[in-house]
């Protein structure tokens, strides 16, 4: 593929490279996109993690690109890049889906402010990708139009809820994509698919045009193969945005260039805690992490965080609240499917038990509950108690340490099917994820290892609030130590075997 | 402190949020809300006295732009979605019964 590497060998691999092989008009960006066309033409149909392919678009957007090029014009820092964006982001004139058979037929009148940087930065559009319907789930099997597949096992999941960006990015689809992150939605299948994942400071990010989930929790973020293409679409998509009251109205820079500047002189507090609850081939990878940033001249040491793990009960209480909340306007009235009832409240009683899945139907009611008269104070409020405790807790941490380094994930990808009879096995998934969430602060995946079976194994790197340059400068540091083959794009080992 | 939810509440928490929800659908979801709620249950042996809820991240305070005035959506574009249009409206079932 055109990003992987020219044949006369392009210095700089991934997206910056393609992206200055096309400014410098040494390639075409209709030709990547011929080529990426071409691509998930021959995968997507066994992998599923296209929804819609928007290839006419794509094609349009590439000519642009070029044009822009030939007249001396800049194109921008993602030209004639593919990005695959995942199906819960608005797109004007596309299907938004968000794997709900709610919104199978509807189409937002705009698009995401995400997806408006990314297109003006010349990136190009490939499709909407598949996902855990409304974002909720973690292996991707929740979708009403069925599971994505991991390419490096197709027997196993992607993780989720964005398993279709991580897969289209792992399987070379694309060689970056836009996910959403709000439980571990992001790192959680980076890890499984053995590619970057980056949850952004809460506010970093403008959410406008995210459908929301649960909003305090909420953020969008970055796939892509490599450290420095993550930091550069982050580049591209953070900033303030006066379309979401909760954007922040900071200057974002330095990201790039963090992610060649080295550990030197970093303070790492590898989290103890979650090494216990972690596989073996999952803590052991952090075991390793931990000596290549020592190696690197960081200053590691060992941290007990327990408060930490009482996040996932937390979140599983202030997460489906949230989002009863805000899936109340899924009605049948202004947008999205109907089912007729004899008088109002009967037609969206129907409406949304035909509308939503099981999951979702599941999340609504446990959310209802617990806001509901003579429970609000016992589990909501609670919860809400146990965030400002995990936010305390960083806190106390970040004291010490510049970034913690974690398992992303508890284990290794597992296989179709094998989490989906009961609900809670599959939220335990995001145990390590969930307190950046609650504290609103940044934390990443970065490939770094192979298990026995040769299925990837991430490790994560956590920050505090808008830490994201020591974040990206300790994830630059462990990608370059990872164990070979660690990362994706895996299509092309997989297809030369054949 | 195990936590049991019966059907008849999960019916009522069903239409709480306007969910139709059969009887069967009603003892498996009573089942599955039940152990969730169990495990999540820790959180309630927790003492956390004089630790205030956190509702949000950021530090928020309200936001307003400029009163300015500027295009905003189109209404054909919006309505283009509903299930129900009239009138360029979002048309809904009888809300209020007949008069007497």
């Amino acid at each position: 593929m055109s990003w992987s590497g020219g044949p006369h060998g392009a210095p700089e691999p991934g997206a910056v490279g393609l992206a200055a092989r096309v400014r410098a008009g040494e390639v075409r960006a209709a030709d990547v996109a011929e080529e990426t066309l071409e691509r998930v033409g021959r995968r997507d149909g066994e992998l599923h993690c296209f929804n819609v392919v928007t290839a006419d678009a794509m094609r349009s957007a590439a000519a642009a690109v070029d044009r822009l090029v030939a007249s001396g014009a800049d194109p921008g820092p993602l030209a004639g890049v593919p990005v695959a964006v995942k199906d819960n982001l608005c797109t004007r004139g596309v299907p938004t889906t968000c794997s709900s058979k709610m919104l199978e037929h509807w189409v937002p009148p705009y698009d995401a402010t995400v997806v408006t940087r990314l297109v003006a930065a010349g990136a190009l559009v490939v499709g909407k990708t598949n996902l855990d319907e409304f974002a909720m789930g973690s292996s991707t099997e929740n979708s009403a139009f069925g599971p994505t597949r991991n390419p490096w096992d197709t027997s196993r999941v992607p993780g989720g809820s964005s398993g279709g960006s991580a897969a289209a990015v792992a399987a070379d689809l694309a060689p970056l994509a836009l996910g959403s992150d709000t439980g571990g939605s992001i790192r959680q299948p980076a890890a499984l698919c053995g590619v970057v994942g980056i949850k952004p400071t809460y506010g970093l990010v403008s959410r406008y045009g995210l459908v929301a989930f649960a909003s305090s929790l909420d953020q969008v973020g970055p796939f892509a193969a490599t450290v420095a293409d993550a930091a550069l679409v982050l580049e591209v998509i953070a900033g303030h945005d006066e379309m979401d009251s909760t954007s922040l109205d900071r200057p974002v820079e330095g990201l790039l260039d963090a992610t060649g500047s080295g550990a030197g002189g970093l303070r790492v507090g590898v989290v103890a805690d979650f090494l216990a609850d972690a596989s073996a081939d999952c803590a052991s990878a952090v075991r390793a992490a931990a000596e290549v940033l020592a190696g690197a001249g960081a200053a590691v040491e060992e941290v007990a965080l327990p408060e930490l793990l009482h996040g996932l009960s937390a979140y599983y209480l202030i997460a489906p609240a949230e989002a009863s909340s805000n899936l109340a306007r899924y009605d049948g009235v202004r947008y999205g499917l109907r089912v007729d009832g004899d008088d109002v409240e009967q037609m969206n009683a129907r409406t949304r038990a035909a509308g939503f899945g099981p999951e979702v139907r599941r999340r609504i009611m446990l959310g209802t509950y617990v806001l509901s008269a003579g429970y609000y104070d016992a589990y909501y409020a609670q919860a809400q108690r146990v965030r400002t405790l995990v936010a305390r807790t960083f806190a106390r941490a970040y004291e010490r340490f510049d970034v913690l380094l974690a398992p992303t994930t508890p284990s290794v990808a597992f296989p179709l099917g094998a989490k989906t009879a009961d609900p809670l096995e599959m939220y335990l998934a995001d145990l390590f994820t969930i307190p950046s969430n609650l504290a609103g602060h940044p934390a990443m995946s970065v490939p770094f290892a192979l298990d026995p079976q040769g299925l990837p194994v991430g490790v994560q790197v956590l920050a505090p609030a808008l830490g994201e340059v020591a974040m990206l400068r300790a994830a630059g540091v462990l990608e370059a130590g990872a164990a070979p083959g660690a990362r994706g794009p895996v299509a092309s080992r997989s297809e030369a075997g054949r | 402190m195990a936590v049991e939810l019966s059907s008849e509440e999960v019916l009522h928490v069903a239409r709480l949020a306007r969910l139709e929800l059969g009887a069967e659908e009603s003892t498996s979801a009573a089942r599955q809300l039940s152990a969730i709620l169990e495990h999540v249950d820790a959180v309630r042996a927790l003492d956390l006295g004089g630790i205030p809820p956190t509702s949000h991240p950021l530090e928020l305070v309200n936001v307003l732009r400029d009163d300015v005035e500027r295009p905003c959506l189109d209404r054909a574009d919006v309505l283009a979605g509903a299930p129900a249009v009239e009138d360029g409206r979002f048309a809904v079932p009888r809300i209020l019964g007949e008069a007497p």
